[in-house]
């Protein structure tokens, strides 16, 4: 039976078609009370007083908690540490004493009926002494509220910019966007008097560190919280880290004795969930007259927002550890500068530090090119890392791990899309139109991806007595198919129809251990200790019929469940479920049941590689951009389910879009949120996106794990917001001018305009 | 605050009917939700932009984040859990399963509704009109490649 490598229809469809799913607002419990978050209205002040009395007098209201009954939680740890002494900016879980951000939770209420609770929180009134927010942390250096510094080095830089080598420098910017995922958070919590356990369903991404967490904080022993996830509606990194709600819900649930329902609305999700992006890049590159690129020294500032979250300064991490992409460059610097202010704190959103170093490098690539005469591809192709040098050792480390690019053909890849574009007629073809006078352009995003980030994952994999397989993981699912590709895994390697074989994940008691899904981990990890726990099954299967049925082990072979000599499959054969029943404690084996658990370590991430190519048109006059063709060149190693490869580059390259061109979390003086829902947050509709061609490629299995896959739940976005300044850069004949994300139609029209110089002669 | 006046209202939802009791202010959705249990018409902003939320009322696509119970007595309803025939899929479903039209599925009865409303009364939809009628709903997985796949394929099962 084969499943790997075929686009397998999803097994976890069928509730999510016909509305029986169960999101985590689609839970209620008897006796359940609504929980309603009261938020600061303004971004920076001192709390004076909250006066709860109105609130606490409305019938039906329970309670309204403040910092003065939470007092005791810690502020929420870093799940990834990556620096010393930047534990005081950890997030309370109520504000204490002071206000940093527009939208931080200051109170809580609790009350009968979410309509009430919210009529409640409205009674609530907070008085706050306003101060000065910080806005703009980059462009305002003087409020010191640098809070950190990544720095990433290798190589002679000084030697590179001494002689006479072309200097490249650039500015650029990367607007403040995030996931915003269809579902908005939410959380349902029970403490369970029968088992002594606090018990919380809405959980995602990381399970297993959020039980951890939240006993923490909650002073429980770990066995007695218990996480659920349920079903998810898109994670995207923003979804599942610990935000104070999830701890206020178990909190609430464990001091009010009820089960505690929270049910965040869009204008509260795009003011308490994690932005992202939000750098500004200051670039200098040495190069040599043919292209070929000396050196980068590189500068970065991030605005963090108030508090450093869950990730702390991760992104600022992958960011100088991933500028480099796939050029060899052969000296390098690189220093992040972490500086909080008073917006929404920020954490990793799909290709964190890549999206936003793929598109000042990729900038910076096009820049030189242009100074120098070169065509684009030529000056990629010059610098990429040779085949030959695989595995490459960057030379500088990323999470803990040193980088090592496991596998690649950079050039297979970059000739393959050359191809696929035909790239001459291409280019012929927009010159032409270019020289009819409308604005056309082409533009490249060479990128490397990163995945499968250890350090392991389990899976238990157990065949009832009727023969139906349930595979149990830690890791987690945020709807990208996980089932389906575990299940895929499994059911080739055991021997049996995919339709026997049940997936459950993110349940904190079915495994002691799970790390969960994020940096296109899951079919890299999970999907390996699959493939190693479906093989020990497989092996205790084949053992004790070899015994039944007398036949030499190597002779069997087991397919649609029903183990028998190969070649001879009417002959004498046991099903697995005849197996598991001969497994019985009693029997003979030393560990009862055919079952078996699979563990997958890993010390190093394998790395993906892609390009991203984009055809736009711009109207000179609105500044729009429309994006005609959008194109993904991505190496995954080996895709279990084609089909579901293809959707997650779909998906990234559209959200890809919405940073590049649409959406950006702006602020006003006062660091007021301007983008605060749907009509102001403006994300790509089927309208905005072009038919996306996806060129899949299993060029470069990766040599660190069992099944040679690559993560490819990130490539989608990478380099798309670099491929599409390129293009509107070739379009408009500026190629140095377009230097920020996203870009609006006023940003176009800036640099346009600068162009024709219509500006200036409308002025005169 | 004055005491919670409490409405009575029969809703025809899927063929059949539900007599719920409810504020005036509660919107269809959360009837829906709460009050029926049909928790497949699922709440993205409550602000009607990304169309999560949408069912058919009369044959028509609406938000019914945008509506209340009380507007809707007399009225027939169709939400996502109306549209398969026990374990035989409809046509929109069929599709977008064989399609890959959902990663998430959060937004999918939504897209299921707006797309079935759409076909009954358009059989046969040109893509560009079929791009600017499914632009209603927002999606944040697919990049609605496979979604304009998926409602094309509904569409000529649809006609036959």
């Amino acid at each position: 039976m084969t499943y790997v490598g075929s686009s397998v229809r999803r097994i976890e469809d069928r509730p999510l078609l016909t509305g029986s799913a169960r999101f985590a607002a689609d839970l209620s419990l008897p006796r359940q009370l609504h929980l309603r978050v009261v938020r600061s209205p303004v971004a920076r002040g001192r709390i004076v007083g909250i006066d709860t009395a109105g609130a606490l007098s409305l019938p039906g209201v329970e309670a309204v908690w403040t910092a003065a009954d939470t007092g005791d939680i810690p502020p929420i740890d870093f799940r990834m540490p990556m620096i010393t002494g930047v534990e005081s900016y950890r997030q309370p879980v109520l504000a204490d004493g002071r206000v940093r951000y527009v939208g931080e939770p200051v109170a809580v209420v609790l009350a009968e009926d979410p309509y009430l609770a919210e009529d409640a929180a409205e009674q609530v009134f907070v008085d706050i002494e306003e101060l000065r927010p910080v806005v703009d942390p980059y462009l305002d250096a003087s409020r010191a509220t640098e809070v950190g510094v990544v720095e990433k080095a290798y190589g002679d830089l000084a030697a590179a910019f001494a002689g006479d080598p072309v200097v490249v420098e650039m500015e650029l910017r990367v607007g403040r966007h995030s996931a915003v995922p269809m579902e908005t958070r939410g959380a349902l919590a029970r403490y369970d008097a029968t088992s002594s356990t606090l018990e919380m369903f809405g959980a995602a991404k990381v399970p297993h560190y959020n039980r951890g967490a939240i006993a923490r904080m909650l002073g429980l022993p770990t066995s007695a919280v218990v996480l659920r996830e349920v079903h998810v509606g898109g994670g995207f990194g923003v979804r599942g880290e610990l935000y104070p709600e999830d701890v206020l819900v178990c909190w609430a649930a464990r001091r009010s004795g009820r089960p505690v329902r929270w049910v965040e609305d869009r204008r509260e999700h795009m003011l308490a969930a994690n932005h992202s992006r939000d750098q500004v890049h200051r670039i200098r590159a040495a190069v040599d007259e043919d292209g070929w690129v000396r050196g980068v020294d590189a500068e970065f500032w991030v605005d963090q927002g108030a508090y450093l979250r869950t990730h702390e300064t991760t992104v600022s991490e992958l960011t100088s550890s991933m500028l480099p992409g796939p050029y060899v460059w052969p000296a390098y610097r690189c220093t992040g500068h972490v500086r909080l202010s008073n917006k929404t704190p920020c954490g990793t959103y799909r290709a964190p530090g890549r999206y936003e170093s793929s598109f000042v490098r990729e900038r910076l690539m096009d820049v030189i090119a242009h100074r120098l005469g070169l065509d684009p591809v030529e000056i990629r192709r010059r610098n990429l890392i040779p085949v030959g040098s695989m595995p490459y050792e960057r030379g500088i480390g990323a999470l803990g791990t040193e980088v090592t690019y496991d596998s690649g053909d950079y050039e297979l890849l970059l000739d393959l899309l050359i191809d696929h574009l035909d790239y001459g007629s291409l280019s012929a073809d927009l010159a032409a139109r270019r020289s009819r006078g409308e604005a056309v352009g082409l533009g490249l995003g060479f990128f490397i991806e990163k995945s499968g980030l250890g350090p392991f994952e389990g899976v238990k994999v157990t065949v009832d007595e009727a023969g139906y397989v349930v595979v149990l993981t830690g890791a987690a699912s945020i709807g990208q198919g996980v089932e389906t590709c575990l299940a895929q895994i499994c059911a080739e390697t055991l021997g049996v129809g995919i339709e026997r074989v049940r997936v459950r994940h993110g349940q904190t008691d079915d495994m002691a251990w799970g790390m969960g899904a994020f940096a296109s981990r899951v079919t890299v990890m999970a999907g390996s200790a699959t493939l190693i726990a479906a093989r020990r099954v497989r092996g205790k299967a084949l053992d004790e019929a070899a015994e039944v049925l007398e036949a030499p082990l190597g002779d069997l072979t087991i397919s649609d469940g029903r183990v028998f000599v190969r070649g001879s499959p009417h002959g004498p054969a046991m099903t697995l479920g005849e197996v598991a029943r001969r497994l019985r404690p009693g029997s003979a084996v030393d560990e009862p049941g055919l079952a078996a658990e699979g563990w997958f370590e890993v010390d190093h991430m394998v790395y993906p590689y892609g390009i991203h190519a984009a055809v736009v048109k711009v109207d000179r006059d609105t500044g729009e951009v429309k994006p005609e063709r959008l194109i993904v060149a991505y190496e995954v190693g080996r895709a279990v389910n084609p089909g579901l490869v293809d959707g997650q580059i779909h998906g990234g390259a559209a959200q890809g879009l919405g940073g590049a061109l649409l959406e950006e979390f702006l602020y006003d003086d006062s660091a007021q949120p301007l983008a605060a829902s749907f009509m102001d947050y403006l994300m790509p509709t089927m309208q905005e996106m072009p038919p996306v061609e996806v060129l899949v490629t299993e060029d470069a299995p990766s040599p660190l794990n069992p099944l040679g896959v690559k993560g490819a739940g990130e490539g989608g976005i990478t380099a798309v917001g670099a491929a599409i300044a390129n293009a509107v850069a070739d379009a408009l004949g500026r190629p140095e001018d377009v230097t920020r994300l996203p870009l609006s139609p006023e940003r176009v029209r800036r640099v346009s305009e600068r162009h024709t110089g219509r500006d200036s002669s409308r002025r005169q | 605050m004055t005491e919670r006046t409490m409405v009575d209202v029969k809703l025809d939802v899927n063929g059949r009917t539900y007599e719920v009791r409810v504020e005036p202010r509660r919107t269809l959705a959360d009837t829906l939700r709460d009050n029926c249990g049909l928790t497949g018409t699922h709440l993205g902003c409550e602000h009607g932009v990304c169309g999560a939320c949408t069912i058919l009322a009369d044959g028509d696509p609406v938000r019914a984040c945008l509506m209340f119970a009380v507007q809707c007595e007399g009225m027939e309803l169709r939400t996502v859990e109306g549209l398969a025939d026990g374990d035989l899929l409809h046509p929109i479903q069929q599709a977008f399963w064989e399609n890959h039209g959902l990663q998430c599925g959060f937004c999918t009865p939504g897209f299921l509704m707006l797309a079935v409303g759409y076909l009954e009364q358009n059989p046969d939809p040109g893509d560009d009109e079929l791009r600017a009628v499914l632009s209603s709903n927002l999606c944040r997985c697919t990049g609605y490649q496979n979604i304009l796949k998926a409602v094309r394929q509904a569409a000529a099962t649809m006609r036959k």
